[in-house]
């Protein structure tokens, strides 16, 4: 037998008395991390028309190729283009995502569907992973969405109805940073009204948004500042205006330049610093620890697993999951078996009918054709005795005739002889 | 792909002028910081006859009082009738990086006279772990961060026969490297000439090799060149000849941890004297988060593609479950 002793969770702690060395961890880490090399997935939502991709292009420096969009959808696909970044020694391997057609349809109640679906299949993905027997979950290309970039058209008023919709359905399963996109066309104060009635509706909502990390103090200041800048009032360009002496990326108008890197301007430097520069990892932390977590439970339960029965052995887990997926795939080919027996069946049916209608058709048809030979021969007896009788018409008239010409040569003498007789 | 840099090349410095610099390069800044927050954990398991200088070499590894029998102070050591696995925790910490030390002492191990499957209960308390993280890696609801009490690394301390490894070596290197990274070592090896300590070396590193027993850093898992180059020359010097000691001697004006004899003061942390440097920088220095990750990316894998392909009711109470952490206390 064996004894087992362990300190608990109290580890006591120890002071050291000289260098030990493990200080250097964090950087063992960092090391191993920058030759795997790093993910960061950006979903980026919003009507055709808000600069999305040039938003893209400026934050990135970079110009990822791509046509516009067209207009004509019907309905909202997700396009997702994945790219490989390096700076210094730190590669990235960046994928954007941008909604194509969302807003443009008439009727708008399913355009946040896709989306959600999208999202969802990047998490089922990440599971069906994590449930493998052999998975090889390091060299994994993580797809989940990191960061929701939510552009609000820059109206000035209020949030669209869509936008809310959206925005609440997509809160527990990615991290939302809300910004107002093409803000060079809303003036300084009306922008200041708009945040705030922004921030409003999305709270008298309850839409979730990302709220950058106040824990850490080297960077709880910072971030609880940006917070309060939300929603993040962007420009974005990839043109180059000479302000000074320096190329700046602008956009210039005839009644003056908009800086893109300007703080006065806009919020581009904000939302770079906090997506990218302060946050990047936390974003992607929050994702896997929270969200990604969420839809894992959710999933799990709803296939019908429960953490407390001390009997569902482990690996039911990974069987049943097996099982129930085969389970699924069985009722789905019984279903798909059934439509195809019930289509033959139908099939059948119509065929007999058809036939049946072709039938009667050709019935009657020859009970016509019958008809008419009748008719036909009525008639044409009818005829033959007309002619008949014509003809013995003919042949009386030809003797009568004969007949009266005799008699008018012998008969003449007979009229006068009549008339002489009258005159006696 | 797309270089980041645009027309001006490389990130200028200063504010305002970082036209070119996106600034993706902070993501290594945030993950250190993260890291620091969190802290790490690291569990070392040694295993080896009594009498070899194994809680000593711990103690001199973390330059604290880590061992066991620093924490259980107990009048006279006995040797135990069998094997017991113990496990200590502490907490550290050094220039802001916070760190959970378990060491796993195996008190008894090789000490009996038949010392038949003496590996099976480390084998059984090594599994137990991978059992445990399992486990809370498949619940519905899920700790933000599993614990983790995986064994990192197993040292085996090697008694200095100068000779050649012993049978019982052998079996237990064979079975426990196919489930854990182990770390051999020569323990007390200040009573070995540093020729004896070569050949005693090479020999031991032939019937490594004849034997099929892959030790840390195991061939097959150098990552690329360069990884397989720094750890060929790790693999042309072990088993490192080590030698521990907490107490320090002056030596040349300067307080040196050593051991002092008549015949000098063997310094542990010169490589002249003895390969403990190289232990040290190995285990922590260098390669602590290698070995961490090996750890779970292979032998923990590896036992769950095992677990994953038995069937269920056999092993659903073999194994144990997560009730077992806080067992008996001993006295």
């Amino acid at each position: 037998s064996t004894l087992w002793f362990v300190a608990g969770e109290g580890a006591r702690a120890v002071p050291l008395a000289g260098h030990v060395g493990f200080d250097s961890m964090p950087d063992q880490l960092v090391n191993k991390s920058v030759n795997h090399g790093f993910c960061f997935n950006i979903l980026c939502v919003g009507e055709t028309g808000l600069g999305k991709s040039t938003l893209m292009d400026t934050l990135f420096n970079t110009k990822f190729e791509g046509e516009p969009t067209q207009h004509n959808q019907p309905g909202v696909t997700l396009k997702s283009n994945t790219y490989e970044l390096q700076e210094s020694n730190v590669r990235l391997k960046l994928t954007v995502v941008n909604t194509v057609g969302f807003g443009d349809q008439i009727n708008k109640e399913d355009s946040y569907k896709s989306i959600v679906e999208f999202i969802d299949a990047q998490f089922e993905a990440y599971l069906q992973e994590e449930l493998k027997i052999k998975r090889t979950l390091h060299s994994y290309h993580d797809t989940r969405i990191h960061a929701c970039l939510y552009f609000i058209a820059p109206t000035g008023h209020s949030l669209k109805s869509l936008d809310l919709v959206t925005m609440k359905k997509l809160d527990s399963k990615v991290n939302i940073i809300p910004i107002v996109a093409k803000s060079d066309a809303i003036s300084k104060s009306e922008l200041a009204k708009f945040k705030i009635k922004i921030t409003s509706e999305l709270v008298s909502n309850g839409v979730q948004i990302y709220q950058f990390p106040t824990d850490d103090e080297s960077v709880a200041e910072i971030n609880s500042t940006m917070n309060s800048h939300l929603p993040f009032a962007v420009v974005g360009s990839t043109e180059e205006v000479k302000i000074g002496n320096k190329m700046v990326k602008a956009r210039q108008y005839p009644w003056g330049t908009v800086q893109v890197e300007n703080e006065n301007h806009c919020d581009f430097v904000k939302l770079r610093e906090m997506l990218i520069r302060v946050n990047m990892e936390d974003l992607r932390e929050q994702t896997h620890t929270r969200h990604y977590e969420l839809y894992r439970r959710c999933k799990l339960e709803e296939m019908g697993f429960k953490d407390t029965d001390p009997d569902s052995k482990p690996f039911s887990l990974q069987e049943t999951y097996e099982a129930k997926r085969n389970e699924f795939m069985g009722e789905l080919q019984k279903k798909e078996e059934e439509m195809r027996q019930m289509f033959v069946q139908r099939v059948k049916e119509k065929e007999a009918e058809l036939k049946e209608a072709e039938k009667e058709l050709h019935e009657k048809f020859d009970r016509l054709k019958k008809l008419h030979q009748d008719e036909k021969k009525k008639v044409e007896d009818k005829r033959k005795s007309l002619d008949d009788e014509l003809n013995m018409f003919k042949q009386k008239k030809t003797a009568a005739e004969l007949l009266q010409n005799q008699a008018q040569q012998a008969g003449g003498s007979t009229t006068l002889k009549r008339d002489k007789e009258r005159k006696k | 792909t797309a270089t980041v840099g645009g027309p001006y090349g490389e990130k200028a410095s200063g504010p305002g002028v970082d036209f070119s610099y996106v600034g993706i390069d902070a993501i290594l800044e945030q993950m250190r910081r993260k890291a620091m927050k969190q802290g790490f954990e690291l569990n070392i398991m040694v295993v080896g006859q009594s009498g070899l200088g194994k809680s000593t070499l711990m103690n001199t590894l973390f330059k604290s009082k880590v061992s066991r029998k620093s924490v259980q102070a107990t009048a006279q050591e006995k040797i135990p009738k069998t094997i017991e696995i113990k496990s200590i925790s502490h907490d550290i910490e050094e220039k802001g990086v916070r760190m959970k030390l378990t060491v796993i002492d195996t008190p008894g191990f090789g000490d009996q006279i038949n010392n038949e499957n003496c590996w099976r209960p480390i084998m059984k308390f090594i599994n137990d772990q991978y059992e445990a993280y399992l486990q809370e890696e498949i619940n519905i609801n899920r700790k933000k961060r599993i614990p983790d009490s995986r064994v990192h690394c197993c040292i085996y301390f090697i008694p200095p026969t100068g000779h050649c490894l012993r049978p019982l070596d052998v079996e237990f290197m064979r079975r426990l490297s196919k489930v854990v990274n182990i770390v051999p070592v020569i323990a007390k090896a200040d009573t070995l000439t540093l020729e004896e300590r070569d050949f005693f070396k090479k020999k031991i590193r032939e019937e490594l090799r004849a034997n099929g027993i892959d030790v840390y850093p195991q061939k097959e898992f150098d990552e690329d060149a360069e990884d397989r180059m720094i750890n060929e020359k790790i693999r042309e010097m072990i088993p490192f000849a080590v030698v521990g000691s907490d107490q320090e001697y002056q030596v040349n004006g300067r307080r040196l941890l050593g051991r002092k004899t008549k015949w000098g003061t063997i310094e542990v942390e010169n490589i002249a004297h003895c390969e403990f440097a190289y232990l040290r920088d190995l285990l922590i220095r260098t390669h602590m988060q290698n070995i961490k990750d090996i750890t779970s990316s292979i032998h923990y894998e590896m036992y769950r593609v095992r677990r994953l392909n038995e069937n269920n009711t056999v092993v659903a109470h073999a194994n144990g479950m997560p009730e077992h952490h806080l067992a008996a206390h001993e006295m």
